[in-house]
């Protein structure tokens, strides 16, 4: 390490102002703050209770991400084997060696793209603007290979990714400043650019085109919304739990995008996100509580078999745990107060379900009812902060 | 009409002279109707979806604004100020209603697919903008300048909004496939490589993404158009 620190020493000099590199000053320091603390400290009048700031923040949500991401990696290369044998009753936990290796070719190449086209405009937007590194593309550039199905092609993850940066992201000024999700603005990107890649039977495994005919590739909730069309994939809704029981929705072993399946992998993020105080437990049990009541609701209206199913089956499939852990705690787009932040979570949740069931169009509503709380929360704080307002103000008056 | 064109084509001032060359070329770039004023953008939203369209809807604006430029600018003197909207009004339905008729005649494919947008151009505010700021005031031949600058300012912001939208939703420009044939089975070009068309691009969301890029773009070569706050 002092080897490192030599050289960063000997360098620095070059990117100082008015040296031969100083456009180069940010690329420099964004790497040396990477590996070291920074130099420049507050001086005078210390209130720092500890030394996290949005680097070391970033890093705790990427280590949150970690057993995501070696889950999803397993799990893509099993579902990829299934594609290929055209089995969907293949043992998961056999063969495990080859299913790694099979989901790190699917997986790794979604990383380099993302991190890659990422980091480079945020480079470039930092040289033009004169600011070091924008830390959060380090946790953006990991969510978006985690919510991607395993099929979509390369190109359209670059495209998305540069899409979501610029116009999600750089427009308003860069991290901290954005008022939507990057890794949801690529998703959403995606979704509605290129549907054919991003929904239906044919994307959520690697290698699919070359599989037996009449192998179909679908999601429990894809399976779950033809309950609403006149062509249900199950009989009933028995046959469905039958087929995805509740095991193994919380344990994963269903097909999905990259990072969503596993409930178990999701909760231990979750832990280590609530245990260092970088997600919000509020945000994560308010958005479960607003599905879980959606769930509910739809339950008593029923109808047809996606109304019917059990509310805590929403919670285990699709995206909705993985949105509700890692999505909605965004503390940039999130709301900020403490109340705000649990009507915030209820609605999310709420909204989420609601367009999963009722827009077929839209199995997957997680993303867009994010998104659209996003767009809301600053009216949610403002309002919550104007009634505190208002309380007190009568308080006074009463006193 | 021409009469009083001639007319008003004041000795003093040469017909092209630096103002009124000016009328014409200010709404092209740094007075853009729609970038600049943000006016008339229902409509560059809604059409641009092929360049063939933003082309027919570009010419009728223009059509309409430099008539009805015309004509509000020769009633000028005549026109009861507290009435003034209504007569407006009744020009511009007036000039609308011969386009719509003519495109209806003659290009019947694009009239349905601008379907509504057509009449619409009633209520398209840069036409009743110009109406109420220039051409109230100013004498035909102005009007006029006017009337081609800002319709070829719309016009010009529709196609190039278009050229993005057609280029990368469709594959095409103008209806012709530049990236090669995208119909399933029987790809062409680029298709072949894996290449898909940007569906985003057609939904009208993205256009305004493309417009407010072009504004992007233009206020940072032009720092002057940003409002000091």
């Amino acid at each position: 390490m002092k080897f490192l620190e030599n050289i960063v020493h000997k360098m620095e000099p070059k990117f100082a102002k008015g040296a031969k590199l100083e456009k180069w000053h940010p690329v420099f320091e964004s790497f040396t703050t990477l590996a070291f603390t920074p130099a420049e400290v507050t001086k005078k009048g210390a209130h720092i209770r500890d030394g996290v700031d949005l680097k070391r923040t970033m890093m705790t949500v990427i280590i949150a991400m970690i057993p995501c991401l070696l889950f999803g990696i397993y799990n893509t290369g099993h579902w990829e084997m299934v594609a290929a044998t055209g089995n969907r009753d293949l043992v998961f936990w056999a063969d495990q060696g080859m299913k790694i290796m099979m989901g790190l070719k699917v997986v790794l190449p979604l990383i380099i793209v993302s991190y890659g086209v990422g980091l480079t405009i945020e480079f470039i937007f930092g040289i033009i603007n004169g600011h070091s590194l924008h830390e959060g593309f380090l946790v953006s550039g990991m969510l978006i290979p985690l919510v991607m199905p395993a099929d979509v092609p390369l190109w359209m993850v670059g495209v998305a990714t540069a899409f979501a940066v610029i116009i999600g992201k750089e427009i308003f000024g860069g991290t901290g400043m954005n008022i939507v999700n990057v890794a949801l603005t690529a998703r959403a990107f995606l979704f509605f650019a290129y549907p054919t890649s991003m929904s239906g039977d044919k994307v959520w495994m690697a290698g699919q085109e070359s599989t037996v005919d009449g192998f179909t590739g679908s999601t429990a909730l894809g399976d779950l919304a033809s309950f609403m069309s006149d062509k249900p994939v199950f009989e009933n809704l028995e046959a469905y739990t039958n087929h995805y029981s509740l095991f193994d929705s919380v344990l994963g072993i269903i097909p999905g995008s990259i990072g969503e399946t596993s409930v178990i992998a999701i909760l231990l993020g979750a832990l280590i996100l609530i245990g260092t105080g970088v997600g919000s437990l509020r945000i994560m049990a308010s958005f479960f509580a607003g599905g879980y009541i959606m769930g509910m609701l739809l339950n008593l209206v029923g109808g047809n078999d996606f109304l019917d199913l059990p509310a805590h089956f929403h919670l285990v499939i699709g995206g909705f745990a993985f949105g509700a852990v890692f999505m909605a705690t965004d503390p940039v787009t999130a709301s900020q107060t403490a109340m705000g932040k649990i009507i915030y979570g209820l609605f999310g949740g709420m909204i989420a379900i609601l367009i999963r069931v009722l827009n077929p169009a839209y199995p997957e509503g997680v993303m867009l009812a994010i998104l659209f709380m996003n767009v809301m929360a600053p009216i949610i704080d403002h309002y919550v902060v104007q009634s505190n307002v208002k309380r007190r103000l009568k308080r006074l008056k009463t006193v | 009409m021409s009469d009083a064109a001639v007319k008003t084509k004041a000795p003093s001032e040469p017909l092209f002279s630096k103002k009124n060359k000016k009328l014409v070329t200010d709404p092209l770039t740094d007075n853009n109707p729609v970038t600049i004023q943000v006016l008339g953008i229902c409509s560059a939203l809604a059409i641009t979806v092929q360049v063939e369209q933003g082309v027919v809807m570009g010419g009728a604006v223009l059509f309409v604004l430099i008539l009805g430029n015309l004509i509000i600018s020769l009633m000028r003197n005549l026109i009861p100020s507290r009435i003034r909207i209504i007569v407006q009004l009744v020009v511009v339905a007036a000039l609308v209603i011969i386009v719509n008729e003519l495109l209806k005649a003659f290009l019947p494919d694009v009239s349905e697919k601008l379907s509504v947008f057509v009449g619409l151009i009633i209520t398209n505010c840069i036409i009743m903008g110009r109406f109420e700021a220039f051409a109230m005031a100013n004498k035909p031949w102005p009007s006029i300048m006017d009337a081609i600058g800002n319709g070829l300012g719309y016009a010009g912001l529709l196609i190039l909004v278009a050229i993005f939208r057609e280029l990368f939703g469709s594959g095409t420009l103008y209806g012709f496939q530049i990236f090669g044939n995208s119909l399933p089975g029987e790809e062409t070009g680029l298709y072949t490589l894996g290449y898909v068309n940007n569906n985003m691009m057609i939904l009208p969301p993205m256009a305004l993404i493309i417009v407010g890029i072009i504004i992007w773009v233009q206020r940072s070569r032009n720092k002057s158009l940003i409002e000091q706050h």
